[in-house]
């Protein structure tokens, strides 16, 4: 339900004029270094708050995970000096003393294996709970947010909100026990190092830093790349979806040969950027796996050289290259998080636009008195727009009028009168700009729409179904007998095809179902409508696809069978025919008013009635 | 019986053909990496040279334990530490380390080059594959689905290629080659090791079946969670003004917690099942020592080589770890590979003829010589169907929802072969005519006034394929639209968004109209919109369709009054056949099937 194409699209264009401002707007900001780093810690620290026990569980058996990773390695050191060396170059050792070491191993790697089982269970636990939480929340600000932010977005942005954005900000939370566990690693290390020789302690102090510093070197020599194939990725999606959408239009005008030449451009520069990146991977990923290894060999150099001294044992030397072994890879998924961190960031903050999205409070309590009277009281209604400028479509301008108690009126005026809008603002789904409108002495824009709807039912122009049974389509979940149903659907002749079903009201419709003909759901949106039991009915065009006589059948049923209010939009001479009275509407502004007959002695009105008149069914 | 409904009523037939698309399931991974092979000659060009160069990188792993062996066999024993020894070795193995630095950048650039080429012919080679399918395949069922082949199935095997296809690769080479190191050091402890992992891949094995089915249920819940979404994001005015926002926000809740539960159900084997990777590897290590120990003089295995070997089972335990992550990756990544394999190869219907005949450019004579057509799945659509349209009338089809009116106007265009009979354009049969000529001289204008996501005078202008600019301003004036391209906002310049939805479905099919005047064509076949247009375009159109319709054959899938009215013949389908024809005046009296649709079609419109 969008309004018409000035307004709205014109600041499109304003938007998409040049390509790269539309690169930018479809990737995002640009984060600077240091905000990534300062927004990362609120990320993390709103999910700790969210759910503080497993991830401090998971930290916790994590910082163990590393105690005993370190411990391994000053076993292993032990077992060497005490079992193998003995064991083998100094002549043999006792059952006893190799049973003991092999215990002592397993022990440890039982200890280590089971650390892990925690870390890795509630870490995940932390991550899932609060992907959770954010998704609720985000749906519950969608649910209560002003109309208008349906406008400014489309259904694809929404779900990427619910969807993705969710997953890449918590993307960051995935490795982080394991992180913060390597911190505390290398920091155990270090310190063990250190005890066992100050010479091992510098080779090490010498090796992290660089091994940090690569990393940060990496990530941001292919944030540039990632991001160009990021919104790569984008483009060559659209001209897929695209072309393949119109597959009929292409092959009718023969364009396929310039789809394909759009998409292998697109794909090129696709894996030029990829490339990119994968030479910036091809260069750091060998450096960083063998710099240890650089380290672990210097370290043979100094232990050999200390052993000689008589300084350190072999064993302290095992010790210390199976500690570099081990560290290797916990400092590449510190480097994951970091890579990380900008898209998990940007990610946060477009949730955070929903979350700081004001939602709609409505007014506790209302009443409808009798006469259930709908009286619009110089109403003026403006959309409002994105633009600095500050632009805004005036679609109604001090509009003033009655619908009484049972009375049936037609709406009549041009494409782009504000027909539309009047619909929307009598269900209170939108709020007046100016004046407002009562029903039965209930101002209908402070109560609401849920307050609203026990009075009102709308039959939209366009159909919408849910993708569930006909009956739930129909009682939308309120508790209501099959006998009513099966009178409402033949008020809105919808009886005669719906028994005709294989299931009848059971029958299933939308993707996973039947798909029904347009007239067909129009019968069904309006037989959804009168059993809402309205004091009021709205029909927006709602009968565009249903044949005339079946048309006349239905609003004479509703007029005889029901004692609602009637108020109907639509372009058929015949229906308007049908209406006690009419309401000419123009430029947003209440033209004339009176019946049919009357307004035909006005030109304008005569003019546009006659174009009905022509209009193919 | 009104043939005002816009839609067929479409029932469960298309439901299958999505189901066979996804169905994978237990397809071999063998057979697939071999249909991918012959899919992707890109894959095979080289691929010796990658194998050796990735062979050699995985060698550079090895050289720490093996330089650990000799340093500690000969340079640091009982008898003292011969430091020249040890530097040599050390030394040596730095530079081999360095060099293998090199040959690795050269090995991963190579490996992504590669995929990256893959993955580029693949997209591309499977785009253009679907853009020859036949009109048939492509069902309104099926195009998103058709979409992601291109796309995110494409994208799920980026990234596979990105880590899990390299891991593949350098993690099985490094195992083959610390198991050969192994060996040579002492077989006796490399069975120990082998018989200690055993047990590894029978549980890899068990849990990588589990764990597939339970991603498969997470998928499915996180596409339940986004239908519920979309359709209150999308039915948002039907759940506010209804009362249902309650229970909208129940079902999201319960969907997004079932999402939840199902994840974590799945997590199971991550956080439990593959840390045993790690427990079997360091009971390995203990097997080892305690072996190598007690039997190792026996074994003849040195302090040297036992050390080594405690280093060297690290080296076997990291790369299976790795795999054991990558196996659900890889699965899907095996799934998605398999759908787009699929596409490539579904048969290609309408072959186009390699030296096609030329079409003058003149209106166009047609001669239906009794035609049958039926989709893949489904009966007889058009049964028998034979006519004789000649060059420069204008004919009107007529008939209810399913009559086969709409085919019969896509066949004219061949937008699909018949299954029976041939169709003459000037004489010659449609299947042989070339087929840049055939778009030019045969324009079908679609019912849904589909436009692409650019200007309006661009849309115009792709009416055929050499248009100029100029040609497209005369299309516009021919056929007086200057009016209304006046009062848009940017005129000939105003974007149309997508699929044209800037524009209302009237204005579209004007844009439609000059975009067919300007490729001219012998024979217009026009599928008359049947949504509400709004009366000041629908003058527009109609005035515009009938200069549009001069100078050419033209057929129309008819849903206004005036076109009947105005045709020099009318063809009237029921289920499939032509039951009557001829003009106006004489099939009202006849008082059959056409006489009907006209009153009811007459019903409560006009003001006689």
């Amino acid at each position: 339900m969008q309004p018409k194409l000035s307004v709205q699209n014109s600041h499109k264009q304003l938007l998409t004029d040049s390509e790269s401002e539309r690169q930018t707007i479809k990737v995002g900001k640009v984060p600077n270094e240091n905000g990534v780093a300062k927004r990362w810690f609120r990320l993390v620290f709103r999910s700790i708050k969210a759910h503080p026990i497993p991830h401090i569980i998971g930290i916790s058996a994590g910082n163990v995970f590393s105690l005993v990773v370190v411990g391994f390695t000053i076993v292993l050191g032990r077992v060497t000096d005490r079992v193998i060396i003995p064991g083998l170059d100094e002549g043999g050792v006792e059952g006893r003393t190799i049973l003991g070491g092999f215990v002592a191993i397993v022990i440890v790697g039982l200890l280590r294996g089971f650390s892990v089982m925690l870390r890795r269970f509630f870490n995940f636990t932390a991550v899932e709970k609060t992907k959770q939480t954010w998704r609720l929340g985000i749906i519950d600000r969608l649910l209560d947010a002003p109309r208008a932010h349906y406008w400014s977005r489309s259904t694809g942005e929404l779900l990427a909100r619910v969807d993705t954005d969710v997953e890449t900000a918590t993307s960051v939370l995935m490795p982080l026990a394991f992180s913060v566990s390597v911190i505390s690693l290398i920091l155990v290390s270090l310190i063990s190092l250190l005890i066992i020789h100050p010479l091992f302690f510098v080779v090490a102090l010498l090796l992290f830093p660089v091994l940090a510093l690569l990393q940060r070197f990496f990530v941001r020599a292919v944030e540039t790349p990632a991001r160009k194939a990021q919104a790569l990725i984008g483009e060559v999606s659209e001209i897929a979806h695209e072309s393949l959408d119109g597959i009929m239009v292409v092959k009718t005008i023969g364009r396929q040969q310039q789809e394909l030449d759009r998409l292998n451009e697109k794909s090129q520069l696709l894996r030029e950027e990829r490339l990119k990146i994968g030479w910036h991977r091809a260069v750091f990923s060998p450096l960083l796996y063998h710099l240890p290894n650089l380290g672990i060999l210097v370290l043979l150099m100094v232990g050999a050289l200390l052993v000689d001294n008589g300084a350190a044992t072999v064993g302290e030397t095992v010790q210390s290259m199976a500690l570099f072994m081990i560290l290797t890879l916990p400092v590449q998924i510190l480097g994951f998080m970091f890579q990380e961190m900008p898209r998990s960031v940007v990610a946060m903050d477009r949730i955070d636009e929903i979350f700081s999205i004001d939602t709609v409070q409505y007014a506790e309590e209302g009443k409808v008195e009798k006469p259930v009277d709908v009286i619009f009281d110089k109403v003026g209604f403006s959309y409002p727009t994105e633009n600095e400028d500050h632009l805004e479509q005036t679609v109604l301008e001090n509009f003033s009028e009655k619908i009484i108690e049972g009375e049936s009126v037609a709406l009549v005026g041009s494409t782009g009168s504000g027909k539309s809008t009047l619909v929307m603002l009598m269900s209170g789904l939108i709020e007046p700009t100016s004046g407002n409108i009562t029903l039965g002495n209930a101002n209908v824009s402070e109560l609401g729409p849920d307050f609203v709807s026990s009075h009102i039912a709308t039959v939209f122009q366009e159909t919408f179904l849910f993708a569930l049974s006909l009956r739930e389509n129909l009682t939308l979940g309120e508790n209501v007998s099959d006998p009513d149903i099966y009178s409402a659907l033949k008020i809105a002749s919808a009886y005669d095809f719906v028994s005709e079903l294989p299931h009848g009201i059971e029958t299933i419709v939308g993707e996973r179902g039947v798909t029904l003909s347009g007239g067909q759901r129009q019968r069904i949106a309006i037989a959804r409508a009168l059993l809402r039991k309205p004091s009021v009915l709205v029909l927006d065009d709602s009968t565009s696809a249903v044949d005339p006589k079946v048309e006349a059948e239905i609003l004479q049923n509703i007029k005889t069978k029901t004692n609602c209010s009637l108020l109907v939009i639509a372009h058929r001479l015949a229906t308007i025919r049908l209406a006690e009275r009419v309401i000419f509407i123009d430029d947003g502004k209440v033209s004339a008013s009176g019946s049919h007959d009357e307004l035909l002695k006005i030109d304008d009105y005569a003019n546009l009635v006659s174009a009905y008149e022509d209009i193919k069914l | 019986m009104t043939f005002l409904d816009g839609h067929d009523a479409i029932g469960k037939e298309f439901e299958t053909e999505t189901k066979e698309l996804e169905g994978i399931e237990e397809v071999g991974a063998l057979k697939v990496l071999k249909r991918g092979l012959r899919a992707s000659p890109e894959l095979r060009a080289g691929i010796s040279l990658t194998a050796l160069m990735a062979l050699a990188v995985a060698g550079g792993k090895l050289l720490v334990p093996l330089t650990i062996k000799e340093v500690l066999d000969r340079g640091i024993t009982t008898n003292g530490v011969n430091v020249n020894s040890v530097l040599f070795f050390s030394f040596i193995a730095m530079f081999l380390s360095i060099a293998s630095m090199a040959l690795g950048r050269a090995t991963y650039y190579r490996l992504a080059k590669t995929a990256e080429n893959v993955l580029m012919g693949l997209r591309i080679r499977t785009f253009e594959h679907l853009h020859k399918l036949s009109i048939a395949d492509h069902v309104e069922a099926r195009k998103g689905a058709y979409t992601a082949r291109v796309t995110s199935d494409v994208e799920t095997l980026t990234q596979f290629a990105q880590w899990g296809a390299i891991a593949w690769i350098i993690n099985s080479i490094q195992i083959l080659a610390v198991l050969v190191i192994m060996i040579v050091y002492s077989w006796h402890l490399s069975i120990v090791t082998l018989l200690v992992h055993a047990p590894l891949f029978p549980v890899l094995r068990w849990m990588q079946r589990r764990q597939l089915r339970a991603h498969d249920r997470v998928r499915s819940r996180v596409s339940d969670t986004l239908s519920v979404v979309s359709e209150s994001i999308q039915g948002v005015d039907v759940v506010r003004s209804y009362g249902y926002r309650q229970k909208t926000r129940s079902k999201l809740h319960h969907a997004i917690g079932d999402q939840y539960k199902e994840q974590m159900v799945a997590q199971k084997y991550f956080s439990f099942v593959l840390p045993i990777t790690d427990i079997i590897g360091v009971a390995a290590i203990a097997s080892v020592v305690g072996a190598g120990v007690y039997w190792g003089p026996d074994w003849g295995v040195t302090s040297g080589e036992l050390i080594a070997f405690v280093f060297l089972s690290n080296l076997l335990v990291m790369p299976i770890s790795e795999l054991g992550e990558v196996l659900t990756q890889t699965q899907t990544a095996l799934a998605g590979w398999w759908k787009v394999l699929e596409v490539l190869d579904k048969d290609i219907e309408v072959k186009e003829p390699d030296q096609g005949l030329t079409l003058p450019d003149t209106p166009l004579d047609i001669k239906v010589e009794a035609i049958d057509f039926s989709y893949r799945t489904g009966g007889l659509v058009l049964d028998n169907v034979d006519i004789h349209i000649p060059a420069g009338i204008s004919v009107a089809v007529v008939g209810e929802t399913g009559s086969g009116k709409t085919t019969f106007a896509k066949l004219l265009t061949r937008l699909a072969d018949p299954t029976n009979g041939r169709i003459l354009i000037n004489g010659e049969d449609l299947r042989e005519i070339d087929s840049d000529h055939r778009h030019k001289s045969i324009r079908m204008v679609p019912q849904d006034g589909f436009l692409f996501d650019t200007s309006v005078i661009e849309n115009v202008r792709f009416g055929r394929n050499d248009a100029q600019r100029s040609e497209a301003e005369e299309a516009i004036s021919d056929l007086g639209l200057w009016p209304w391209i006046n009062q848009l906002p940017e005129g000939l310049e105003t974007r149309v968004g997508e699929r044209g939805e800037a524009l209302s479905v009237g204005e579209r099919q004007l844009v439609a109209l000059a975009r067919a005047q300007v490729a001219n064509p012998g024979l217009l076949i026009l599928d008359e919109a049947t949504s509400a247009i709004d009366p000041e375009t629908e003058q527009m159109l109609e005035a515009t369709l009938e200069r549009l319709a001069q100078g050419r054959t033209t057929v129309s899938v008819a849903h206004r009054i005036s076109t009947a009215e105005r045709a020099d013949l009318i063809l009237v389908f029921d289920k499939g056949k032509i039951v009557e024809k001829g003009k106006h005046p004489n099939l009202v009296n006849l008082d059959g099937i056409y006489s009907k649709l006209y009153e009811s079609w007459i019903g409560n419109t006009r003001e006689v």
